[in-house]
């Protein structure tokens, strides 16, 4: 972030430099990394919670790359996830148990049906865009429930048989292979993206989001951007559905609803959008929120994280954040044991 | 000699309003045009047919030679036609460096490019410093947008149109809000354009109008008036009365 070097550059090298420091790792990344794969050895009795955590902020990560990077808005995400998660589910049942042949499968058809769907997210305004995408995951949950005999149907898919990940790790009860097995489908996710949103493609999904007018008119070929936005939005979508039913063993209805769709937004709007790692921290907090009240009081959890999220609005993320970075940075020095003045 | 704009018999009407009535401009390669008129003469419609907003209801748009009437905006700015806006049309939250990249990526043909990050190319740094350098932005190239200076702003709405190495450029009024002190900056970079790019300058200041320009086009009512060098439409007494009889701002 700092080229504060006050010897002349040429403009070139300041420029270069300046575009590097942009896309540099951060040591907080990095520590974040090491602190998630870490907990693959402790904290045994939570992994299925981390797995699940771990599938959420994939899912989020997916959104936030339309929404928070291209600017469009969905409330029918949950489309792709869940034609991952019968993808990978009816693959399953009909004997192709292998996890990572099944991922493939699920991101390739979430994949086609975001190419397909993306040309009628083009056009028209925010509204417009809220109804389109709602009404093509309405209708996924309802195709889903009347062609029962390929889904399931309510009953939802029984006897999915997953197999060990890498022909070596099998599914365990408290979900170790679970939660490295999400975990690292998010690592390689969220590195591919890294590139991408700080490569021309990435500066123009933001130069879109912010002003489509002056981004057409500068040479940017707005929709063909977007539809490669949307279309990658889904594969990923749908990674996170297959990832659901691969390591639940199970796909129903509930994964085209509308709540995921809600959720995985409600989780974005918490962590912040457009930052790619506002995915993964909103579902942390989400997740952990979600758990830590529902034990307190099963009934009224809503109402709490209703309340947190009424509050983060009117506070202001900016203002949260300035107060969390800075804890961040008395701390975390402290704890690597580094002396590094900012 | 091709022409490097031209317009034939441009109509454009609106249900029974005709905003822009047969039209038909030349320019030359590297002229130095202004296209004036009081409010509502159909300036802004005109913009809007040549950079392909709009389609027209007849008449022929040529670029080089070209017909480019039924292309889109981005297929014609990759073709050389491009604008600036009157107010700007920038982006806040990127840096100049990141804006006009932008703009030197797509024409380079690596817009799509997603898995380098940007910077990585020598020819887009190198030709993103030049565009910067030229409207003397390289000192401020690292702030987000939204905090540079109106006046900054200004030069970064034409920087990021000259990244797209138009043949021609139309200028919508460049200097438009821009406090006094910060005008002269404008005039000189407007005045500093490459020779060889076809200007067209959409101007309300006669004063700007009158120094820049070499002809000049006056349009009322969705016509053109009369066209003529500065000295000629200076004279004539009909663009006069249009200006002063109807009370221009």
């Amino acid at each position: 972030m700092t080229d504060t070097t006050d010897q002349p550059l040429a403009p070139v090298a300041r420029a270069s430099r300046f575009l590097a420091a942009e896309a540099r790792w951060s040591w907080l990344e990095i520590a974040f990394w090491i602190a998630a794969f870490g907990l693959a050895f402790v904290f045994r009795s939570n992994h299925l919670l981390f797995a699940e955590i771990a599938i959420l902020a994939l899912f989020a990560v997916s959104l936030d790359l339309i929404l928070g990077y291209a600017g469009i808005v969905s409330l029918g995400h949950a489309a792709f996830f869940g034609l991952g998660a019968y993808t990978v589910g009816i693959m399953a049942r009909s004997g192709w148990g292998d996890p990572l042949t099944g991922l493939v499968a699920a991101g390739v058809t979430a994949g086609i049906l975001g190419f397909l769907t993306s040309f009628l997210v083009l056009r028209g305004s925010d509204l417009t865009r809220l109804m389109i995408t709602l009404g093509v995951a309405s209708l996924l949950h309802e195709t889903a429930n009347k062609l029962d005999w390929l889904t399931g149907g309510a009953d939802g898919l029984q006897g999915m048989m997953v197999g060990p990940v890498l022909g070596h790790f099998s599914f365990d009860l408290y979900g170790t292979t679970a939660y490295v097995y999400a975990l690292s489908v998010l690592f390689v996710v969220v590195l591919g993206l890294r590139v991408l949103v700080h490569s021309p493609f990435g500066h123009a999904l933001r130069a879109i989001r912010d002003n489509p007018l002056r981004a057409r008119a500068i040479g940017i070929p707005v929709s063909r951007r977007l539809i490669a936005a949307y279309t990658l939005a889904a594969v990923i979508a749908g990674f996170a559905g297959a990832l659901l039913a691969q390591t639940s063993a199970f796909a129903s209805l509930d994964v085209l609803e509308f709540h995921r769709s809600a959720d995985v937004m409600l989780v974005l709007v918490i962590g912040g959008s457009g930052r790619l790692y506002g995915g993964i921290l909103g579902a942390i907090v989400f997740r952990l929120a979600q758990d830590g009240i529902a034990n307190i009081t099963p009934q009224y959890w809503q109402f709490w994280i209703g309340l947190g999220l009424v509050a983060l609005v009117l506070l202001g993320r900016d203002r949260l954040e300035i107060v969390g970075r800075r804890l961040v940075g008395r701390v975390l020095p402290w704890l690597v044991g580094e002396e590094k003045a900012r | 000699m091709t022409l490097a704009l031209e317009t034939r018999g441009l109509m454009k009407s609106f249900g029974g309003l005709i905003a822009t009535n047969d039209v038909s401009l030349q320019l030359p390669k590297g002229a130095r045009h202004a296209l004036i008129g009081p409010n509502g003469a159909g300036k802004t419609t005109l913009i809007n047919l040549l950079t392909g907003v709009l389609t027209p209801t007849s008449g022929e748009i040529l670029l080089d030679g070209g017909d480019i009437g039924s292309l889109g905006v981005e297929q014609r700015v990759r073709l050389g036609l491009t604008r600036t806006f009157q107010i700007n049309q920038l982006f806040p939250d990127l840096t100049p460096i990141e804006t006009v990249a932008l703009a030197v990526s797509e024409r380079q043909g690596r817009g799509g490019d997603w898995w380098r990050r940007v910077g990585t190319k020598g020819a887009v740094l190198d030709e993103l410093i030049e565009v910067l350098d030229r409207f003397d932005l390289t000192d401020r190239m690292t702030e987000q947008t939204r905090f540079l200076p109106y006046g900054k702003q200004r030069l970064l709405e034409i920087a990021v149109a000259l990244a797209t190495k138009p043949r021609v450029l139309l200028l919508d009024e460049p200097a438009a809000g821009v406090p006094e002190g910060e005008r002269d900056e404008i005039l000189e970079a407007v005045a500093e354009l490459p020779k060889d790019v076809t200007v067209v300058l959409i101007e309300h200041d006669m004063d700007l109008v009158f120094r820049f320009a070499e002809r000049i086009s006056v349009l009322v009512a969705g016509a053109v008036l009369t066209e003529g060098t500065v000295e000629e439409i200076k004279a004539d007494p009909r663009v006069k009365a249009v200006y002063l009889g109807e009370g221009e701002a």
